[in-house]
């Protein structure tokens, strides 16, 4: 793990203001931010720990801990809202067993909030791996997950 | 003969199954030995008929839609290659009075052309207003925009011009164009939806950006929840720097542009200009204190402009046809045509430009056909979540800046959330504390602290602890952020909450103490 965080690094430390882009880079190839890569980023970027740390810890997106085998992202904001997505996210939790920001115990799915996905007259929106889907109803979603179930 | 056939390849309706579609008339024309050839295109912005698929025929385009894989064997069989009557027809696209009506400028190609395609771009008048602007001085460049009355459409509506201006007037061996992607409010999805659909007039946009101010770098500031219209763009930027569009040298003209995409990390304060600005130099997006202004001081300390996408997507066109045209839509201040979004509750969801002055009942209504569910409209959100909620009894506002402004509520980046008579004003606006204090960036007390305390004095509403008391005392709290706040985060959060006060107080009185 050690010499790829160095070779991304290496790849992004001249690019202006690169913090960020090392976080993406890191986070694309092992699903979060591992904490050990923080002392490493900051030695390398010429940062304090604290200021590598602090940036890490702000940002919704990047994860501090692997997540399941998918990641189940719903929507919680208003349009979404205005067609039943409390409803849908009720369901959610329910059928997975698990509250937002967990993951299920066999390591399958991570539960999300996310604030938008721009597809806001196609409401409820969720995103599955990075898929985005609109119209979600109950029984749309137990599908998408017995798809991934089979994929995995 | 071959056959085009354009299926959507925009999020939305990928969403909603456009790429099963595709591969399912793909099948279905083998199948049948016809020859069909697949161009996918941006959206046309009738969201609730995506995927909506489309047929050259010889007499123009004909729409079919919302088209399930399951309804692509009926298709062929009503012949809908040359353009045949099915349920799910809806004749000739231009003809549908949802896109008739509408005045096209900044979304003039979006669903039309394939999007990372340079040939089908020029060939819709694509790049003639980057040509305009390299025959005119930089002042000229900048005069034009100013002339036009281009306002800012990321919501703060400041006139972009006087924003061009101040960088071109401050000396400095480096300047920046940045452009602000981050759109975030919910309800809104014009920029994603531009950048999806027509990547270049983007691009464009921001070399003459650049260009008119001296500026020989910019950076467009995506959210990471976009990636389609990361795909697009990226595609989009390479394109252009192949063919001389991007790069040392533009055109030939000695002008030289670099471009590139970052990607935000799900902060919705990022789509705050100085907190972006933090955010591209990779740090924290805590928001900066104003003076300087980013025009000033900006990106790594240089004069930056900072645009939305709409904006800086306009900017094209109004090179192209010159400052009158884009000046003579529009009304009062408010010139030009804002993409507005039709979004949540409403049946005919989608995107609507047309110049400034419509009202909210004929958006609503003519437009989006009443709430999807069929119950009574009882408010809309306007403008995001830091937006008014507008009651069912000033639909007959007009959509302008100082209309809207004019009742309470604000116009923001243009999306419009229906919400039918089910909807629990007091649960809105415990949202919209909720949502502050997740998205505050932590800089200042009011923002960081009161939202918190927001959505708790307005739990103790919902379960009846003194009512009365605890109404004055949100009140009191909604005013310290609005006055308080360094932002417009803290200092806007408290605007649904006052409008759902001020126009739905019922809904806050109905708690019963156990």
């Amino acid at each position: 793990m050690t010499s790829e965080i160095h070779s991304i690094i290496d790849r992004l430390r001249g690019q202006p203001g690169p913090l960020l882009l090392v976080l993406h880079a890191i986070q694309d190839e092992f699903g979060y931010v591992p904490p050990e890569a923080e002392p490493l980023i900051a030695v390398g970027l010429n940062l304090s720990r604290a200021e590598v740390h602090g940036c890490v810890t702000f940002y919704h997106f990047f994860r501090h801990s692997p997540p399941g085998r998918h990641v189940v992202q719903l929507c919680r904001a208003e349009a979404c809202k205005s067609m039943d997505a409390d409803k849908l996210a009720a369901h959610a939790t329910r059928t997975l067993g698990i509250d937002f920001h967990q993951t299920t115990a066999d390591g399958k799915f991570s539960l999300e909030p996310v604030y938008c996905l721009g597809n806001c007259a196609c409401s409820p929106a969720m995103m599955i791996d990075g898929q985005l889907y609109g119209r979600v109803t109950n029984s749309r979603f137990d599908e998408l997950l017995a798809q991934q179930q089979q994929d995995s | 003969m071959s056959t085009t056939v354009f299926v959507p390849k925009d999020a939305a309706a990928v969403s909603v199954g456009a790429d099963q579609v595709a591969l399912a008339i793909a099948h279905q024309a083998q199948a049948r030995s016809l020859e069909v050839a697949i161009k996918r295109n941006g959206s046309r912005g009738l969201l609730w008929l995506e995927p909506m698929i489309e047929v050259q025929t010889a007499a123009g385009r004909v729409a079919y839609g919302p088209v399930s894989v399951a309804d692509v064997p009926g298709l062929f069989e009503a012949g809908f290659l040359l353009g045949g009557a099915h349920a799910l027809h809806h004749g000739a696209t231009e003809q549908i009075p949802y896109l008739k009506s509408q005045q096209r400028l900044t979304f003039a190609r979006v669903g039309i052309i394939q999007p990372a395609n340079l040939a089908d771009y020029i060939a819709h008048d694509g790049y003639r207003g980057l040509r305009q602007a390299l025959q005119l001085s930089a002042a000229q460049i900048v005069q034009t925009v100013l002339d036009s009355g281009l306002r800012g459409r990321g919501g703060a509506a400041f006139p972009t011009g006087i924003k061009w201006k101040t960088v071109l007037d401050a000396p400095s061996p480096q300047k920046y164009v940045t452009c602000n992607a981050d759109e975030g409010d919910s309800g809104t999805f014009a920029d994603r939806m531009l950048m999806e659909g027509d990547p270049f007039t983007l691009i464009e946009g921001m070399t003459i950006a650049g260009i008119a101010v001296g500026a020989t770098r910019g950076f467009i500031y995506l959210r990471v929840e976009y990636p389609h219209a990361h795909r697009t763009l990226n595609e989009a930027i390479a394109v252009a720097y192949g063919a001389g569009y991007l790069g040392d040298n533009v055109l030939g003209s000695g002008h030289k542009f670099d471009l590139e995409v970052r990607l935000g990390a799900g902060a919705y304060i990022c789509g705050e200009e100085t907190s972006m600005l933090e955010s591209l130099e990779g740090r924290r997006g805590e928001v900066r204190v104003r003076p300087p202004l980013p025009a000033i001081k900006g990106l790594f300390g240089m004069p930056t402009i900072v645009n939305n996408v709409i904006s800086l997507a306009s900017v094209p066109i109004i090179l192209d046809k010159g400052a009158k045209f884009y000046q003579d839509f529009g009304t009062g201040k408010s010139r030009g045509t804002l993409p507005i979004q039709l979004a949540g509750n409403l049946k005919h969801g989608g995107l609507v430009e047309r110049a400034f002055g419509l009202s909210l009942r004929e958006l609503l209504y003519d437009y989006g056909g009443g709430s999807a569910s069929g119950r009574p409209l009882r408010t809309v959100q306007i403008g995001g979540p830091l937006g008014a909620y507008v009651p069912a009894s000033q639909f007959d506002t007009a959509v302008d800046y100082e209309s809207l402004s004019g009742i309470g509520a604000l116009l923001g980046h243009g999306g419009i959330v229906g919400f039918d008579d089910t909807v629990d004003m007091a649960h809105m606006a415990r949202y919209a504390m909720e949502f502050c204090a997740v998205e505050s960036c932590g800089k200042c007390t009011p923002c960081r602290i009161g939202s918190t305390r927001g959505m708790e004095v307005i739990d103790r509403i919902m379960v009846g602890m003194n009512p009365q008391q605890n109404l004055t005392l949100l009140e009191e709290l909604c005013d310290t952020m609005v006055n308080g706040s360094l932002c417009g985060l803290g200092g806007m959060a408290p605007f649904p909450v006052q409008s759902a006060l001020k126009h739905f107080r019922e809904d806050f009185l109905k708690f019963h103490h156990p």
